[in-house]
């Protein structure tokens, strides 16, 4: 993933550059190895980027479904999540995502400057925030269930359970994620050149964040 | 960070200057900055949640604009510092922003439809 940008040159990067390149294809090993993508940008970032411009869209939809039947109650007249929506409980687990943005980012910041065991630290207090944050919606959603909000309840329960979910499974991912570059780095294969790995890792970890600040807002502290 | 490398490579290799002009090298912040950052999230949250308890003060009309306006800072301080769209290429922020723009605008142009021709 860094090898493009980062990586200093080595004996493999150099036999890269003796290839033959194809000029204007930016595939051709030569010209991404050694010199760079010919945009001058990193191509893993910027895919990075693609792909959370495009999540905006599914989290998007996700959103509108659910502020389009939140107050849907359906035939039967059952509970709605804002029935039971704890608040206090919900505004510590946001916390503590917001608050894994910042270790985050002290983590590459660690990397960065060649401080693998800061980095390694950081990775790991961001991944257990992370898990902290599953946690609590793991009990939110039983304590949901206990209270008689189900997922195929109504329409507002499906399309809430449906928008905080799809956010936990991406967290959740973001967890595995940083888990993998925490064994790296303890295997002492993450170092400072792999810093952009790191970087792009953030990137997704720091969007499910975003996208949990407009959540919260919207869905739980607007009134209904 | 990759982007300076590429910046230099560029420029090292004979590439238009402007190649290299367009990724300026930055220092990205102190630590201590990610930390007053976050501690300005966490006040802001603080206000966020005071709105849903407090019960002295009439927000009235206010509340709504105020809970959205406290969100956009929120998220924009993430994405200018924590995703350093601040200090990298801005073709970043255009593609993160123009996928923003197109979701808000198409979910806005559902939801109205659904308001006022469902």
């Amino acid at each position: 993933m860094t090898t493009e940008t980062s990586a200093p040159a080595t004996s493999d990067a150099d036999t890269t550059v003796a290839a033959p390149a194809t000029p204007g294809d930016s595939n051709a090993p030569g010209e991404d190895t050694a010199h760079g993508p010919s945009t001058g940008i990193s191509n893993t970032k910027l895919a990075m980027w693609l792909f959370l411009g495009s999540e905006c869209l599914l989290f998007g939809g996700l959103i509108s479904t659910y502020l389009l039947y939140k107050t849907r109650r359906g035939p039967d007249n059952l509970a709605i999540p804002t029935d039971v929506f704890d608040i206090p409980f919900t505004s510590i687990s946001s916390f503590v995502l917001l608050m894994s943005s910042l270790t985050m980012v002290l983590a590459l910041a660690a990397l960065t400057r060649g401080d693998n065991h800061g980095a390694r630290v950081w990775l790991l207090a961001t991944s257990m925030l992370g898990g902290v944050f599953i946690g609590g919606q793991v009990y939110e959603f039983t304590s949901f269930l206990r209270e008689g909000v189900g997922f195929t309840n109504n329409p507002a329960s499906s399309a809430f359970y449906a928008l905080t979910g799809f956010h936990g499974v991406h967290v959740s991912l973001g967890i595995v994620m940083l888990m993998s570059l925490f064994v790296a780095s303890w295997q002492g294969k993450l170092r400072q050149e792999h810093s952009e790995t790191v970087e792009v890792v953030g990137l997704y970890w720091h969007f499910v964040d975003v996208v949990w600040i407009f959540i919260f807002t919207v869905i739980y502290l607007v009134p209904a | 960070m990759s982007t300076t490398t590429s910046a230099h490579e560029a420029a090292a290799d004979g590439a238009p200057e402007d190649a290299a002009h367009e990724h300026p090298e930055h220092e990205h912040p102190s630590d201590w900055a990610y930390v007053k950052i976050a501690l300005i999230l966490a006040v802001i949250t603080a206000v966020e949640v005071f709105t849903y308890f407090e019960t002295v003060l009439d927000w009235g009309s206010f509340l709504i604009p105020s809970l959205l306006i406290m969100m956009v800072i929120k998220f924009w301080l993430v994405a200018t510092w924590f995703m350093h769209l601040k200090f990298d290429n801005p073709i970043f922020s255009k593609m993160f922003v123009g996928g923003l723009l197109l979701a808000v605008g198409v979910y806005v142009a559902a939801l109205a439809a659904f308001e006022f021709w469902a």
